[in-house]
C-alpha cells in the first residue's frame, strides 16, 4: 500500500533540532505513562471480556444452587457432577452428538478443499471462454445472503428425500458453495511463480498433473486456512442443522445443546454450562493449534 | 488466439470447465436455479405440501399490513445501526492502542479474538441467557454494589440490547483486520508529521484515518451484511420466539418462523428477496458514500 504523503521531509540533521531536547525527554516520559495507561486499559477490557467465559468454567464445577448468588471465580466445592450428568444428557450421550458433528466437519473440510481448489486453479491459471463473467459471478455469490436460496434449496432437498440426512449439510461443500475459499485460493495461486507450471508442462505434465503435483502441494497454507475455517463454521453451524436435522440420534452439537436448554429449562444451569464448555473445546483447541493461521486468515480476507 | 473461431476456443476451454465442474454444478443447482425458483415462490402461495399457486404481488402487499413483519424490520435495523458502529469504534480503538508497540500484542489479540470465534455459537447464547437473566451474573454483580437490576432478557425494554452487547463483545474479528491495516501504515509518514508539529489527534485524524479508510470501509460493509443476517443468538436467547413481546424478533427469525413454523414458504421467499434488496441497498449506499471518505492512495496517484 502506498501512501499519500510520498515525500517526507528529508531527515537532515537540522530537523531534530526543531524539537528541543527538553521536550523530547518529556515526550519519552509521556510515552512511558501513555504505555502504562494503554496497558492498563487493554488488560482491563481483556478481563471484562474473558470474565464471562471464566465464570462459566468455574460455574460448571458448582451445583446449580451455588451458581446463583456467586460471582466468585473459585468454586466452593468443585465437583464433576455437572459433566457426568450433562454428558449422559437428555437423549443420547453427548459423545454421539460430538461424533456426528465431527463426521460432518471432516466431510465439509474434504469437500471445500477439493471443490474450491479445483475451481481456484481454473480461475487463476487457465484461460477459457466466459472466465471474467464467471469470476464476477463467483465473487457475487460470496455476498449473497443464504436466505435467498434457502426456501428453494429446502424444497429441492426435500424432493430428493434428503431431509433428516446429513446430505444437505455436506453435499453443497463438495460443490464449492463456500466461494470465499475459492477467492482465497485464487489469490494464493496468483502469487505462485508460473514458471513452475511451465517447467512441469515441458516435462510432459498435463493440466491435472500440474494441479495435483505442483499447485496443490504449494497451496498448502491456503488449504490449511480453508480447512480450519471450514471446521469452525460447520461445527458452529446451527441454522442449517436446525432446518434439516430432526432425528434425535442425528443431532449435531449445537442442536443437542439447544434441546438441552429446552428440556431442562433454567433449572440445570450447571449441566448446561458444563456441556456448553464441552462443545467449545474442539473450536478452542483448533484456535490454540492454528492461532496464527486463523488470525492471518481474518486479517487478509475478513473470514471470521 | 484472435484468429481462432469460437468453437475452437470453446474446445480449448474444456479442460478449464472440467476443473470448474463441481463449482458450476453448485452454482446452477444450489444458487442460480434456487434463486429463480425462490423468486417465483415469492409470487405464490406455497406450503410445501401442495404445488405453489400464483397470486402475484400478494406476499409483498401482505408485508405492508403485517405488523409483526414491520416490527421485525424495526428490531433488525435497531440491532444493525446500534451494534455495528459500536463494534467498529471499539475494534478500532483497541486496535490503535494495541498498535502502540505494546509487548505481548499477540497474546492480547488472541484474548480479544476468542469471543469472535465463539460468539455465534449456541454455547455462548446460552451463557448470555444466564448472564442477563433475572438472577444472572450481571444482576449478581450489581447486587454487590446494592443495585437491583431488571430481568434484562425477560424485559422487552432491554432484551435487544443484550444481543447488541453480544455482538459488540465480538469486536475481535474487525479488530484483527484493523490491526493488520495499521501495521501497513508506514511509520516514517507519521514521524514526518510529528516533526512538522502535528499532535497525536491531528496525526490520527489526518494520516491514520485516511490511510485506514479502505479497511474501515471493508469492515463496515462486511459487518453490516453479517449483522442483518444474525440469527442464532436471538433464536437461543428467546427460545425461538423472538420474545419477550417480539423485542428480539430479528428479520431472519421471523423468516424462519414463517417458513418452517407455519410453512408459509411463499411469504418467506418474498421476505428473503426483500432482505436481499435491503442488504444490497446498504452495500450500494456504502459504496456511494464511500467515494467521499474512502481514500485509495493508488487511485489518487494515478490521476
Amino acid at each position: 500500500m502506498s501512501t499519500p504523503v510520498r515525500q517526507r521531509p528529508p531527515r537532515t540533521e537540522s530537523a531534530p533540532r526543531s524539537v528541543p531536547r527538553r521536550t523530547r525527554a518529556a515526550n519519552r516520559q509521556g510515552l512511558m505513562s501513555r504505555r502504562t495507561v494503554a496497558h492498563a486499559a487493554i488488560i482491563l477490557i481483556g478481563l471484562v471480556m474473558v470474565y464471562p467465559l471464566v465464570w462459566m468454567l468455574s460455574s460448571s464445577f458448582e451445583p446449580t444452587t451455588e451458581i446463583f448468588g456467586s460471582t466468585s471465580l473459585v468454586p466452593k466445592s468443585p465437583s464433576l457432577d455437572n459433566y457426568s450428568a450433562g454428558w449422559s444428557g437428555p437423549g443420547a450421550p453427548f459423545s454421539v452428538y460430538l461424533l456426528n458433528s465431527l463426521l460432518i466437519c471432516a466431510l465439509t473440510i474434504v469437500g471445500n478443499v477439493l471443490s474450491c481448489s479445483l475451481a481456484a486453479y481454473a480461475f487463476a491459471r487457465m484461460s477459457f471462454v466466459g472466465r471474467r463473467v464467471l469470476f464476477g459471478v463467483m465473487l457475487g455469490t460470496i455476498m449473497l445472503p443464504a436466505h435467498v436460496t434457502l426456501i428453494a434449496q429446502y424444497s429441492i432437498f426435500r424432493d430428493l428425500g434428503w431431509v433428516d440426512t446429513y446430505l444437505p449439510l455436506v453435499v453443497p461443500k463438495f460443490l464449492g458453495t463456500e466461494a470465499f475459499f475459492i477467492f482465497l485460493m485464487v489469490q494464493f495461486i496468483r502469487g505462485l511463480p508460473r514458471e513452475l507450471d511451465e517447467a512441469a508442462r515441458i516435462d510432459g505434465c498435463g493440466v491435472f498433473q500440474i494441479y495435483l503435483r505442483i499447485v496443490l502441494p504449494l497451496l498448502r497454507p491456503a488449504l490449511v486456512t480453508t480447512a480450519i475455517f471450514s471446521f469452525i463454521w460447520s461445527y458452529n453451524d446451527f441454522f442449517t442443522a436446525l432446518i434439516y436435522v430432526s432425528d434425535p440420534a442425528r443431532l449435531t452439537v449445537p442442536l443437542a445443546l439447544r434441546t438441552f436448554l429446552d428440556s431442562s429449562g433454567q433449572s440445570e444451569w450447571g449441566q448446561m454450562f458444563a456441556m456448553s464448555l464441552v462443545t467449545m473445546v474442539p473450536v478452542l483447541v483448533a484456535f490454540v493449534l492454528f492461532q496464527r493461521r486463523i488470525v492471518e486468515g481474518v486479517a487478509t480476507t475478513g473470514l471470521k | 488466439m484472435i484468429s481462432k473461431t469460437l468453437p475452437g476456443r470453446l474446445r480449448e476451454s474444456l479442460p478449464a470447465y472440467a476443473f470448474l465442474a463441481p463449482w458450476l454444478i453448485g452454482l446452477f443447482g444450489l444458487t442460480l436455479i434456487p434463486m429463480v425458483l425462490s423468486l417465483y415462490y415469492s409470487f405464490t402461495d406455497y406450503s410445501l405440501l401442495a404445488p405453489p399457486v400464483w397470486e402475484g404481488l400478494a406476499n409483498y402487499q401482505r408485508m405492508l399490513s403485517d405488523d409483526r413483519y414491520q416490527h421485525s424490520l424495526v428490531v433488525t435495523f435497531t440491532y444493525v445501526l446500534l451494534s455495528v458502529p459500536l463494534e467498529m469504534v471499539f475494534a478500532l480503538a483497541v486496535a490503535v492502542v494495541l498498535n502502540q508497540g505494546l509487548k505481548a500484542v499477540a497474546f492480547y489479540r488472541a484474548v480479544y479474538y476468542v469471543p469472535s470465534l465463539l460468539g455465534g455459537s449456541v454455547a455462548i447464547a446460552i451463557l448470555w441467557r444466564q448472564i442477563f437473566g433475572a438472577d444472572g451474573l450481571v444482576n449478581q454483580v450489581l447486587g454487590t454494589v446494592g443495585l437491583d437490576g431488571p430481568g434484562w432478557i425477560s424485559s422487552p425494554d432491554t432484551s435487544l440490547f443484550t444481543l447488541v452487547l453480544l455482538r459488540v463483545w465480538q469486536f475481535g474479528a474487525p479488530m484483527v483486520i484493523f490491526l493488520a491495516g495499521l501495521r501497513q501504515i508506514p511509520g516514517d509518514v507519521l514521524e514526518a508529521a510529528e516533526v512538522d508539529g502535528a499532535g497525536r489527534v491531528r496525526r490520527f485524524v489526518h494520516i491514520t484515518l485516511p490511510l485506514l479508510s479502505p479497511i474501515i470501509f471493508f469492515n463496515l460493509v462486511l459487518q453490516i451484511i453479517g449483522a442483518f443476517q444474525a440469527f442464532t443468538p436471538a433464536f437461543i436467547v428467546s427460545g425461538g420466539s423472538g420474545g419477550p413481546s417480539d423485542s428480539t424478533l430479528f428479520y431472519t427469525l421471523y423468516l424462519y418462523q414463517k417458513a418452517f413454523g407455519s410453512f408459509e414458504m411463499g411469504y418467506a421467499a418474498a421476505m428473503a428477496w426483500v432482505l436481499l434488496l435491503i442488504i444490497a441497498g446498504f452495500t450500494a449506499a456504502n459504496f456511494v458514500m464511500g467515494k467521499r471518505w474512502v481514500f485509495y492512495a493508488d487511485e489518487r496517484e494515478a490521476r
